[in-house]
């Protein structure tokens, strides 16, 4: 987030778009809900499914899965026309507003509610001009901006609306994306990315690359791009990719197309599986690992507003499970790495010099102090919103973004579309919250929902097992009938290792950014034959 | 903000304009007794068991009174206690107060007050009304009651900070009841289980599920981490038992929470003490597992690496990082594969 949690009541509306807050982030959701219903802030949302949200929105538009850049151009269409933007903020801290005006021209309401769907195009202008006049309105988002082949354009589409409403650089404004997972950020800024070391540091940058091997007293430190998810499997099919050590992941479950990954696993010759119980994904190992679960550890994670939190050590370790800490230092010192790290803080305190957001920060200052990167030098009191009076890069920039279709279109044979999700009682591929007797129990299957116009096209009861294909699999899974999802869009959770959605999910990729269509692939549903 | 200086109990203390006196007393350690004040919700002043004396005169409820600069506050004298003796006696023998049978004995403002001024039984046998015991309905949280003061802060809570609105008064003749919804069972009703308004009740009322058979209130010990689920990272209080079982877990106020918490982060920890959680390395012979030791799977972990390293080159070789571990885990996983394998082949699933 650009922003911090703690300027919700500073906002004076929210544009949530692709985020299911009150279930997926549910204490920001209250908030956010708090502000609009017992203080009067101002809500609009833009998202495929019927959520909780929209039904407190002055304005909400269902769009068809995967056209948010169409949405997002047609609420910009009618600021620039109707000069509603802000024009100090533009001229001043932004370039590029040209070339966005003139791809903005051809999406009038009428052309972005023909792509998106929509059969309220009238609210669109409303909608804008309900924007302009939020002084300052905040901009949520969450994994339906994120999860298509359109991804990062999403993203840039929500920068652009963002910047030339001049909600940047502003207490209460922002582009504040959701982290699904509680350490997704820290996991980032510490260079588990294939792209970058600490800090988004480019691997493939020599300056980097010599301050790196000097920081850890190594030679010939690689300076070519890593293999991201997808594409390691896709490495292990073709025979490039001999070995994988994964540490708490579990892509049997989480990744798009279950089979390809499967048959992956199966290809390699060494796998590692680190992980507190025999996941999916462990079922295929050579080796596995038992590690500490998070309240047996110590150490420091980053939320979604950059604040770098303690987590102290509740519990001893279960059995003879390790700190994952512990493991990957034991493998490195067998394969002659002189690594000497006694506890958690040990490994903090070598991170801080090498990442330069998070140098001043240490564990004394955190048992005390709300820091939020960047955070330079220990006196520095660390950063509530990012922006303010500059863009890292200068000027903002504008990007002149097209509408594009997902990846896969429906057809005769595969006419309606499916997205995937989490719910309030699960999370992500289900290994803990399964495990979890109350949350098992409040929802203990998947399901899919469907509108009660398809079922009834379909002569489909409620709670009837139906069979549901895609491309690339099918599954038999519970439906559920419902008006959240529009008719010819179905909806399913991905939970659930017995009707896992990730067997139907399609594997392209936004070809920037490498991350997969979670929330729009192309299916067709099926009574079964008693 | 305008500072001021108020007298409290003789002692000089400092706030801001703006404050009640109960918000500046608690600032300065000074505890005044309250049963429908909480610090996380909107001000009711209803229960009167925050008076104290305000300039040597009148009685007032601190915690809606302002604070002023020069004010004298009496937080405790003789009328001050028998009046708060007299509030708990009607409050006692309203309900059924038997902390025997109480999940929130030994974790009850009720209680604590009733031992603090002395309270004894009531004399007179008031005639109890009708009421609810509901410990089944709701897998999360359990209802009695006959435990109920009517304080409000669910309803607040619900209201201000979960914003379901599930919990309000019904006022059916002279009975004043506290109902969820339209008079459901809370497990029926449209309660999310946040479970935030159990951590607010003062007394046993409201109670979670979780704890029972667990171990007696003072024998719990805390310690806070950070909730495992979504990037929101609550922080959260765990408390466990004498055993070493995870009993409960309550929103911590000092987080970007503000003591808040979702059903995840509220009843998603038993996972952690699952009988099903790997305890011992694990190495595939034959197409079965076997326990193996540390030593032994560490280095044959080692050797496949270093031996797949040697034939194929460090290309051959990826890891998946991930969000759930700590930035420390994340940092030497990223190096140990830069450093030591000598690949960037190194990502997590934060786009899954
Ligand atoms: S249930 Fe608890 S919090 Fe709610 S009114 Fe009764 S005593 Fe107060
Ligand atoms: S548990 Fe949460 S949602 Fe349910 S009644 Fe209490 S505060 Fe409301
Ligand atoms: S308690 Fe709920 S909202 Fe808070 S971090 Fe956990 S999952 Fe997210």
């Amino acid at each position: 987030m650009t922003n911090s949690i703690r300027e919700i009541p500073l906002s004076a509306g929210f544009f949530v778009i692709g985020s299911n807050t009150t279930e997926n982030h549910p204490v920001m959701g209250s908030m956010i809900k708090n502000a609009v219903i017992n203080n009067g802030k101002k809500l609009i949302v833009v998202d495929p499914r019927e959520i909780e949200l929209s039904r407190y929105a002055d304005y909400y538009f269902q769009i068809k899965p995967g056209t948010n850049i169409a949405i997002l151009n047609g609420f910009m269409h009618i600021l620039i026309k109707e000069g509603l933007y802000d024009k100090a903020f533009v001229e001043t801290r932004t370039e590029g507003f040209q070339e966005l005006a003139k791809t903005l021209e051809k999406y009038t309401p009428e052309y972005v509610a023909e792509i998106c769907g929509l059969n309220n195009p009238e609210d669109i202008p409303k909608a804008a001009r309900l924007m302009a006049e939020l002084k300052p309105m905040a901009l949520y988002y969450s994994m339906g901006i994120t999860q298509f082949v359109s991804g990062v354009n999403n993203v840039k589409s929500t920068a652009n609306l963002q910047m030339l409403l001049g909600n940047m650089g502003v207490p209460g404004g922002g582009v504040n994306p959701l982290r699904g997972q509680n350490n997704v950020q820290g996991a980032c800024d510490m260079g588990a990315l294939p792209v970058s070391y600490p800090a988004y540091q480019p691997v493939a940058n020599e300056e980097n690359k010599a301050k790196f091997e000097k920081a850890w007293g190594v030679n010939g430190l690689s300076a070519k791009p890593g293999l991201t998810i997808v594409e390691m499997f896709n490495a292990a099919i073709g025979g490039q990719l001999k070995a994988v050590y994964g540490m708490g992941e579990n892509p049997v479950m989480s990744d798009p197309n279950q089979h390809h990954i499967i048959e992956a696993l199966e290809a390699l010759e060494f796998l590692v599986v680190q992980d507190i119980f025999l996941t999916e994904t462990a079922q295929y190992a050579d080796v596995v690992l038992p590690s500490c679960a998070f309240l047996e550890k110590q150490g420091t994670v980053s939320n979604t507003e950059r604040r770098v939190q303690p987590m102290h050590q509740v519990l001893p370790p279960h059995g003879e499970a390790r700190d994952d800490w512990w493991i990957i230092a034991e493998i490195a010192k067998r394969m002659g790495a002189k690594w000497d790290y006694a506890k958690p803080e040990d490994i903090f305190e070598e991170l801080r010099t090498v990442t330069p957001s998070y140098a001043g920060i240490t564990y004394g200052r955190i048992e005390k102090e709300l820091i939020q990167w960047p955070c330079p030098t220990t006196d520095h009191p660390g950063t509530q919103y990012l922006h303010k009076d500059r863009f890292s890069r200068g000027l903002g920039l504008f990007t002149a973004i097209d509408y594009t279709p997902p990846a896969e279109g429906t057809d005769a044979e595969y006419p309606m579309i499916l997205t995937t999700g989490r719910i309030l009682e699960h999370f992500h591929t289900g290994t803990m919250t399964r495990n979890s007797r109350i949350l098992d129990e409040l929802v203990p299957e998947g399901f899919v929902q469907i509108n009660p116009n398809d079922a009834s096209n379909y002569n489909i009861a409620d709670n009837e097992v139906i069979s549901i294909s895609s491309r690339r699999g099918s599954i038999r899974i519970k439906a559920k009938i419902t008006n959240k999802p529009k008719p010819n869009v179905l909806f399913m959770p991905f939970h659930f290792y017995e009707a896992a959605a990730n067997v139907l999910t399609i594997d392209a990729l936004d070809p920037a950014c490498k991350i997969p269509e979670y929330k729009v692939c192309s299916c067709r549903i099926e009574k079964i034959a008693q | 903000m305008e500072e001021i200086t108020l007298l409290i109990d003789g002692r000089e203390v400092k706030g801001k304009l703006g404050q009640t006196i109960i918000e500046v007393a608690r600032e300065n350690g000074i505890n005044i007794p309250s049963l429908c004040y909480h610090p996380s919700v909107s001000k009711t002043g209803a229960c009167r068991i925050c008076l104290v004396r305000v300039n040597n005169r009148m009685l007032r409820p601190a915690c809606v009174e302002p604070a002023i600069n020069g004010m004298t506050v009496v937080t405790e004298d003789e009328d001050i206690v028998s009046m708060r003796k007299w509030i708990l006696e009607l409050l006692l023998s309203d309900g059924d107060h038997n902390c025997l049978y109480c999940d929130a004995d030994g974790d009850c403002e009720l209680q604590s007050l009733v031992k603090r001024y002395g309270v004894q039984e009531s004399k007179k046998e008031e005639p109890k009304r009708e009421r609810t015991v509901d410990n089944e309905s709701s897998r999360g949280i359990k209802r009695n009651e006959y435990r109920c003061i009517l304080c409000q802060r669910c309803v607040k809570t619900c209201r201000e900070i979960q914003v379901s609105n599930v919990w309000g008064f019904s006022e059916r003749g002279f009975e004043t009841r506290l109902i969820a919804d339209d008079d459901q069972k809370i497990g029926e009703s449209n309660c999310v289980m946040c479970g935030q308004c159990v951590q607010v009740c003062p007394t046993g009322a409201l109670t979670y599920q979780t704890v029972l058979g667990r171990g007696a209130n003072w024998e719990l010990t805390k310690e806070s981490s950070i909730c495992i689920y979504c990037g929101v990272g609550c922080k959260v209080d765990f408390y466990k038992n004498r055993e070493g079982m995870l009993v409960k877990a309550l929103g911590n106020y000092e987080g970007p929470n503000n003591g808040h918490l979702c059903v995840k982060g509220r009843f998603g920890f038993d996972f952690v003490q699952s009988p099903k959680r790997l305890s011992k390395p694990l190495i595939k012979r034959n197409g079965a597992f076997e326990e193996a030791t540390w030593d032994e799977a560490l280095d044959l972990v080692a050797a496949k690496f270093a031996g797949i390293k040697e034939k194929y080159g460090p290309d051959s070789i990826a890891a998946l990082s991930s969000a759930k571990c700590t930035n420390e885990e994340n940092y030497l996983m990223q190096k140990f594969m830069r450093a030591v394998i000598g690949t960037n082949n190194v990502d997590h699933c934060a786009r899954l």
